[in-house]
């Protein structure tokens, strides 16, 4: 019993990972109908700038903005005058962006090298907690969960209680007539992709101290979240916090009951899924 | 009518979808207080005349000027803002959006026009739209997809006029309305016109384009066939006949 309850908690730190860096893909690709690869690359590079920071300051609050931050100047360069220049050609864009990841992946290791690498907590986050029933549990990992309700909260009342939030779900369903109705569409752009950039930066740094820092990590963890957004719906916030929760519990049981079949377990049920719900559980059609 | 009059001044436009040619040559001019409407059957080019102007499916030759200013070039939100508002065909209103969110959309900070005095008429805010349309007030709280197709209508109506426009852009908002709703978008054209607005109408609906039009185009593959008033056009029974399929005597 102890063990269910300890791979579920698992998955519901990974889910929040994952929910961070899905929810700016998902919102950014529902509104500028943009397939951005590179998303996973500015997880990585976002955590090598915290782990950076934090060396150098001992900050780890410091070091998730600044690796945010950083993210949000590298997204706007890679929107605005790489991705923006080819138009809504979808493969041109994944074959972009790809690149675009190779090349910062290929500066990460120059810089950082091709060791694994971790972000040194700070001292609150350091140790475990005791749960309900005698379950001594990482601060950290608790914390990455109230971290992540605390975004999807905060991202929920952003995009259902507030104007901006209405502009952006009007440009889901519609982006041509939002345009028509005086909607500065590029500002409206620009502001959606600083911050999802700045989500994938901040998840970086938090996924530093949560996983570790390495090349290729840049990949799986893609692959994670392409899965939360697919399975969730593309454009869609809530599905992203769905597809984070289904994914990071399929993977936590999948490596635990059936770790020769982990992926099995992972893209299985997707696959099931894609073929009764091609748009995901709550996407639309375009 | 003089140019210095005009509000909106269509000239020559030639407008294409790919290599598919579907205005040639299209010229018209709209002034404050006017209706004017294009009429014409399906695939003629009329809803391509409504995008040209809005910015949607810029021509490729010709120019469209608003108030002096040539718009060839500018964003459709750049035209937008310059007080041109567009009640497009099909209503597309945001589904997900309540109707209260559907209104206030062009009110956003993102949009300019929220923060714009009225161009034409009485200023029109949440409370005056939701006044003239008291079935929107109702459902204020409801989603767009949760609207009948008349009240999708009124509220797309409502929204382009959140946005205070001197000019409307409208696209057969008689379609698929009761005739009671029908004689509901009439009554609201005739009021906006004493209000100043003008009017750019395109229908299929003669009775309800023949009963407010201050001056009417016939369209035909891509080409004004006929121009004039509601009294000529009800006289031509070669345009009605040839090219809007009404019989004599319609």
């Amino acid at each position: 019993m102890t063990a269910i309850v300890l791979q579920a908690i698992n998955g519901l730190s990974l889910a929040a990972l994952l929910f961070l860096l899905a929810s700016g893909f998902t919102v950014t690709f529902g509104l500028m109908r943009v397939v951005n690869m590179a998303y996973g690359v500015y997880y990585l590079l976002g955590g090598y700038i915290g782990l950076t920071v934090m060396r150098a300051t001992g900050s780890f609050e410091l070091a998730m903005l600044v690796g945010g931050c950083a993210i949000v100047v590298l997204g706007f360069f890679v929107d605005r005058f790489l991705i923006r220049p080819i138009g809504s050609n979808h493969l041109a864009q994944v074959l972009l962006t790809v690149g675009v990841a190779f090349f910062v992946g290929e500066v990460c290791l120059a810089i950082w090298g091709g060791d694994s690498l971790k972000i040194q907590l700070p001292s609150y986050l350091r140790g475990s907690v005791e749960l309900p029933g005698g379950i001594y549990y990482p601060k950290l990992r608790l914390a990455l969960i109230g971290f992540g309700v605390f975004a999807a909260l905060s991202l929920w009342l952003l995009y259902h209680k507030t104007q901006i939030g209405a502009v952006v779900r009007a440009g889901v369903d519609d982006r041509e007539m939002v345009t028509a109705m005086g909607i500065n569409i590029d500002l409206l752009f620009v502001l959606v992709s600083a911050l999802a950039s700045f989500l994938a930066g901040v998840a970086g740094v938090v996924g530093g101290a949560f996983l570790t820092l390495n090349p290729g990590a840049e990949w799986d963890i893609l692959v994670l979240a392409l899965v939360v957004v697919i399975v969730g719906g593309l454009g869609s916030l809530e599905g992203a916090v769905l597809g984070s929760i289904v994914v990071g519990l399929l993977d936590a049981y999948g490596r635990w009951l059936a770790p020769d079949f982990s992926y099995f377990v992972l893209f299985g049920p997707m696959a099931i899924l894609l073929l009764f719900r091609p748009t995901g559980i709550f996407g639309k059609e375009h | 009518m003089a140019a210095s009059e005009s509000l909106l001044e269509v000239s020559d436009i030639h407008t294409y979808y790919g290599d598919s040619y579907v205005l040639h040559g299209l010229s018209l001019s709209l002034t404050p207080g006017k209706i004017v409407v294009i009429l014409g059957r399906n695939g003629m080019g009329k809803t391509t005349l409504v995008r040209s102007i809005a910015g949607l499916t810029p021509p490729r030759r010709g120019e469209v000027k608003f108030e002096g200013q040539l718009l060839s070039g500018r964003t459709p939100y750049g035209i937008a803002q310059e007080g041109i508002a567009i009640v497009p065909q099909g209503r597309r209103i945001f589904k997900s959006l309540t109707v209260r969110e559907n209104l206030m959309l062009p009110t956003s900070q993102l949009a300019k026009s929220g923060k714009r005095a009225p161009r034409a008429g009485k200023e029109w805010n949440l409370k005056a739209v939701l006044h003239e349309f008291p079935q929107l007030a109702d459902r204020i709280g409801n989603l767009g997809s949760a609207l009948s197709g008349g009240e999708q209508q009124m509220l797309a109506i409502g929204r382009a006029l959140m946005a205070n426009p001197s000019t409307i852009l409208m696209d057969e908002p008689s379609e698929g309305l009761a005739p009671r709703l029908v004689q509901q978008v009439q009554e609201i054209l005739v009021r906006l016109r004493s209000e100043g607005h003008a009017i750019l109408l395109v229908e299929q609906n003669l009775g309800l384009a023949l009963a407010v039009a201050d001056e009417i185009y016939v369209i035909s593959s891509g080409r004004f066939v006929f121009h004039g008033t509601s009294e000529e056009l009800s006289r031509n029974t070669e345009v009605l006949d040839n090219h809007l399929g009404v019989a004599k005597g319609h």
